[in-house]
């Protein structure tokens, strides 16, 4: 038996490497990819197709590959999809094969190929039409379970991904020839440069091929090249990174793979999402070998051309030891000479052109003018058979159709490529994204010299761009010979079924049953035959559908059209785009002044947007929420009870023109407000609905200070800034947001003021007469911390709120609880908020809902006749203006049920339905006061109704009742208590 | 996209908010004959240009200054940027 590794190559033979393929073990070294090992140990057989579970192999050397597809790692780790071909080995390796059932080598779903001719292009939409209910039941689950391409572990993915910000004068894509050249140039210019590759080793073809530049080897021109330009400060080099996608404005994606190439990751990155802003950027991408489509041109052992000299030439590694080729241009009848200088054996040279002169090697048999029309072989091809009717015995079957510039990045802008009659390829339109330029193979320059010529120029003129001085320099002299090819693309006399695209499994037949079928523009043939899709994105396969399709329609390749490019250029993983905003880390967690004394007093915590609040409190020996909640609530009514209210969105206010603006903004009036007084305030947005509402104090005559409902913060402040700046520029008036900078607390309850005047320093005087309700001022406390007091009662108690620097709000409430010991002081959260807030009909998010206007809230006096103000105009319009929806209160006839909010009232007698339709309840609590379930709500001429019986229907939750309509004040309706 | 910042330098969109179309700046006279209509196309009638766009974009991690943007809406091109309250204000003037 042969050798599979022969001497030389780029791997390094001291350090061998054990893996495991479906738990085999196996040696490569380091320097291989797990493509080439598996070349290297001989194995041709790697998996199954998607569709028609046939036998595949590796078929290219690069991120292009549609076959050979891995499960890499186990457990949680476990990643499907991996290309073999870019995968660098590494010790300890686990590779498992994809997509059989059972044996890889005896896969149960190969009848599948059997069954192809009912397999074809639009099959699932034609056979799982009817019966209809099986589809749920038995079509899918079916198609689910042999369907998709690897498995995923279904557990949460252990690595650590992160992300990074990159800027430089020019980015270069790609570090083969030209791209090392361009970057070397920029770099010598003075240009902040950054070079990335998709490989581990940077010197792309070079490291194929057995080209000369400079004199010297290829692989130690790019290696001597590589090194300095790692030695400049200005240079940043990195391997092992894609740039996968072009954006707007000089920025790139790129993905770093940080530790792949390693057995643990050792607490590091897995890999490195990284935005790259550049100036200029040079795509030195290179070009994608394309195939011919023939008969069974699928089998294993059928390989790209330049893909055989890669495992040859790079990694030493032989993937057959009887070559045959087959080719229409030059290019491809380099593999046999390579092959043949290797010692290897080359039966046969098959080349379409019929006035091909080029001598084959020894031993080989040219065949020029003729086609491969059919392969034989079960799990790997052993026989070619020519349309001259001739037949070439070989285990390995070397293809090249030409070459495709990697132009994908061009596209992302929405470039559209441009077809080249010279290459038979498409090259980049001239219409590139933003300081793009493109050099090299993937211009379409596609021999070494011209690519090194071209990334010359490229260099010189991009430094000069950028406003470096250049001296013209010569390009490297390269060794190559000229590229010469005539276009062709399938064998049409191929009875067998020829593959377009390996991936999909989609073959010549079915794109002319696209054809027939009427699916002809490109975009209806990729998606009716899914051609392209997946994880290739026919980087391999589009330009043969294409040329298939022209030949249906009687159109040239360019009049039939292309595809154009998205980003990604290669997958990246979710993980990856994640980064570290992950579990808790998704967003920030905003914590208010009195968390930790919350959390060590059983608080339970609600999230409302960003923040964590106290729900509740729990007292040994309560049962549930409700417990704690009427004990609350019950507190605040009879004595004194401090809520965190520091989350309510602050805003200072401060300008000549400050009254003013609030005039704006506002449907009431605050320029006539006096200094040390509050005043409620509603605003309207622009189209008349009411967008939120607070209290705003004057603290000084130039100076006021806003709140916002928690939820609405944002939104107002932004709001503000908008109107301040673009609608209202002549004021004179600043804002800035202040609600991180104050904690406060409100202090409820008849024994609120008696707690207050015990921490204020003496004398202070908190009476009626001195500090009447909605009055504010300065205060001392705590022996000379100056705080805020503001005599405001959301709960309809007699309270205040009070307001001290963030730094002070831990110790400002341990303090209010030792003091307030002796006045049975309690900390109450959130839910008894809203049970006092609804005892009391105070609006809140659930009735300002984006769906009412003033009218409706029962605060159509707000509105000023004086002024104008946001949402005046529009707030006018009917629907809103002359709306005979109401707030109102409801209680349940039947005392012991529970009110849902959501539920919709209708007359009682009226069936439910959308035209009897008279309003919803937007609040529901249990009152421990009253001992029944109370809500809020939105009925018709709910004012005028009070008494009456409705039923608040709820289907939803089955839920439906009858509940009598009363005042939305259940608790002390006159006020009296907030004024005593 | 970057954003060339008036007083900022170039700044990334991401920093910014979207509002949408620069005529929000030209609010209507209140007290007109025809405010109703006029508030109504304020608000509602829209241009949604395939080209050339002035929008207005908030710097809301950043300086909290609104700006126009004219923004080419099929190639992403930004075409100028100005401090609104500067839009606004000249506006005001012509007006005069």
């Amino acid at each position: 038996m042969k050798a599979h590794r022969i001497s030389g190559g780029l791997i390094d033979r001291t350090k061998p490497l054990t893996f495991s393929f479906n738990h085999e073990r196996y040696q490569g070294f380091e320097g291989d990819t797990l493509a080439s090992a598996l070349v290297a140990n001989g194995i041709k057989l790697v998996g199954r197709s998607f569709k028609y579970h046939r036998p595949r192999g590796i078929f290219s050397a690069g991120s292009e590959e549609p076959n050979a597809l891995f499960q890499i790692g186990h457990e949680a780790h476990q990643e499907p999809n991996c290309r073999g071909t870019v995968t660098e080995l590494y010790d300890g390796l686990e590779a498992t094969s994809q997509n059989h059932l059972g044996f890889l080598s005896h896969d149960l779903l190969a009848v599948n190929d059997l069954l192809s001719p009912f397999l074809s292009a639009g099959f699932y939409y034609k056979t799982f039409m009817w019966p209809k209910s099986f589809w749920e039941k038995l079509y899918e689950p079916v198609i689910r379970s042999a369907a998709g391409l690897g498995a995923l572990s279904k557990r949460p993915d252990p690595d650590v991904y992160d992300k990074g910000y990159l800027h430089c004068d020019l980015l270069v894509i790609g570090a083969g020839p030209a791209g090392l050249w361009a970057a070397l140039n920029a770099a010598r210019a003075g240009a902040r440069v950054i070079i990335a590759d998709e490989d581990f080793l940077s010197g792309g073809r070079l490291n194929s091929e057995r080209f000369e530049v400079d004199g010297m080897p290829g692989t130690a021109w790019a290696s001597k090249i590589a090194e300095e330009l790692q030695a400049q400060d200005n240079v940043r080099f990195m391997t092992r990174t894609t740039v996968f996608g072009s954006y707007d404005h000089g920025i790139y994606g790129a993905l770093e793979r940080k530790t792949d190439h390693l057995l643990e990751s050792n607490g590091k990155p897995r890999q490195v999402l990284w935005r790259i802003y550049s100036k200029r950027s040079l795509l030195c991408s290179g070009a994608i070998e394309r195939p011919i489509a023939f008969g069974n041109n699928d089998r294993p052992g059928i390989m790209l051309a330049g893909a055989a000299r890669t495992y040859l030439t790079r990694y030493a590694a032989v993937p057959g030891q009887s070559v045959a080729v087959f080719t229409n241009n030059d290019d491809g009848w380099q593999t046999a000479f390579d092959f043949a200088e290797a010692g290897i054996e080359v039966k046969a040279v098959i080349d379409t052109r019929s006035d091909c002169r080029k001598i084959a090697p020894e031993g080989a048999m040219p065949f020029y003018g003729d086609q491969v029309i059919d392969t034989k072989g079960r799990k790997g091809v052993n026989l070619a058979l020519l349309k001259s009717g001739a037949g070439v015995e070989c285990d390995f079957l070397a293809v090249s159709g030409g070459w495709n510039p990697a132009l994908h990045l061009t596209c992302h802008q929405r470039g559209k490529p441009q077809w080249n009659e010279a290459i038979n390829a498409f090259i980049p339109s001239p219409d590139l994204p933003k300081g793009m330029s493109v050099a090299g193979a993937a211009n379409g320059s596609l021999t070494l010299s011209a690519a090194l010529e071209e990334a010359n120029k490229e260099a010189h003129a991009i430094s000069e761009d950028l406003g470096f001085k250049t001296k013209s320099s010569p390009a490297p002299t390269a060794s190559d010979e000229a590229y010469e090819g005539a276009p062709f693309w399938y064998v049409a006399d191929s009875k067998s079924r020829a593959f377009v695209d390996l991936q999909n499994d989609v073959t010549s037949k079915d794109i002319a049953l696209a054809h027939q079928e009427g699916f002809r523009s490109v975009e209806h043939l990729k998606r009716y035959t899914t051609m392209g899709m997946a994880t290739d994105q026919g980087k391999t396969s589009n330009i043969l559908g294409l040329a298939i399709s022209a030949h249906y329609t009687g159109k040239t390749i360019p009049e039939t059209g292309t595809t154009i490019f998205r980003p990604p250029y290669t997958p990246v993983p979710i993980g990856a785009f994640a980064g570290r905003s992950r579990g808790k880390d998704f967003r920030p967690t905003r914590l208010t002044p009195s968390h930790q004394w919350a959390s060590k007093n059983g608080a339970s915590f609600v999230e409302t947007g960003l923040w964590l609040r106290a729900e509740w409190y729990v007292k040994p020996g309560e049962k549930g929420w409700r417990d704690s909640v009427d004990r609350e609530a019950k507190a605040v009514r009879e004595g004194v009870g401090i809520c965190d209210v520091t989350t309510l969105g602050k805003i200072d206010i401060q300008g000549r023109d400050a009254g003013t603006f609030l005039d704006k903004v506002y449907t009431n009036t605050f320029s006539t407000l006096a200094v040390g007084k509050v005043r409620y305030g509603l605003m309207l947005r622009e189209d008349g609905l009411a967008m939120d509402d607070g209290t705003t104090a004057r603290l000084g005559e130039t100076h006021f200070v806003m709140t916002t409902t928690t939820a609405n913060a944002v939104l107002v402040y932004r709001h503000l800034e908008f109107c301040r700046q673009c609608l209202f520029p002549d004021l004179d008036v600043h804002l800035i947001s202040t609600t991180e900078e104050w904690a406060q607390f409100a202090v409820a309850g008849p024994k609120s003021r008696a707690l207050l005047e015990k921490i204020a320093d003496n004398p202070a005087d908190l009476s009626n007469g001195a500090f009447p309700f909605m009055a504010c001022g300065e205060i001392a406390i705590c022996g000379g911390l100056k705080a805020r007091l503001f005599r405001i009662s959301f709960s309809g108690e007699l309270a205040y709120e009070i307001a001290v620097p963030r730094r002070y709000g831990h110790a400002l409430f341990e303090r209010l609880i030792k003091d307030g010991k002796a006045f049975g002081v309690v900390p109450y959260g959130t839910e008894a908020l809203n049970v006092l807030r609804i005892e009391k009909g105070h609006a809140t998010a659930n009735e300002i809902c984006g769906q009412v206007g003033a009218q409706a809230l029962g605060l159509g006096k707000m509105l000023s006749s004086k002024k104008d103000f946001i949402g005046k105009t529009l707030g006018k319009r009917p629907g809103i203006a002359e709306t005979d929806l109401r707030l109102a209160g409801f209680r349940p006839l039947d005392r012991n049920r529970i009110l849902t909010a959501g539920a919709h009232f209708i007359s009682n007698g009226q069936t439910a339905s959308l035209e009897n339709d008279e309003g919803w309840m937007t609040s529901v609590a249990y009152s421990p006061g009253l001992g029944y379930s109370i809500g809020l709500g939105f009925i018709k001429n709910g004012d005028k109704r009070i008494g009456e019986i409705v039923t608040a229907f709820d289907a939803v939750r089955d839920n439906s009742m009858d509940v009598e309509i009363v005042s939305p004040h259940f608790v002390d309706p006159e006020g009296e208590r907030l004024r005593g | 996209m970057i954003i060339e910042h008036p007083l900022l330098g170039p700044r990334d969109a991401s920093e910014f908010t979207y509002l949408g179309d620069a005529s929000m700046i030209e609010r209507p006279d209140p007290d007109a004959p025809d405010a109703a209509d006029a508030f109504y196309d304020y608000l509602h009638i829209r241009d949604n240009p395939a080209g050339e766009h002035r929008e207005l974009w908030f710097h809301e991690q950043g300086d909290r200054s609104w700006l126009v943007v004219t923004r080419n809406t099929l190639t992403h091109q930004i075409l100028n940027v100005e401090l609104a309250r500067d839009v606004a204000l000249k506006a005001r003037r012509a007006k005069k």
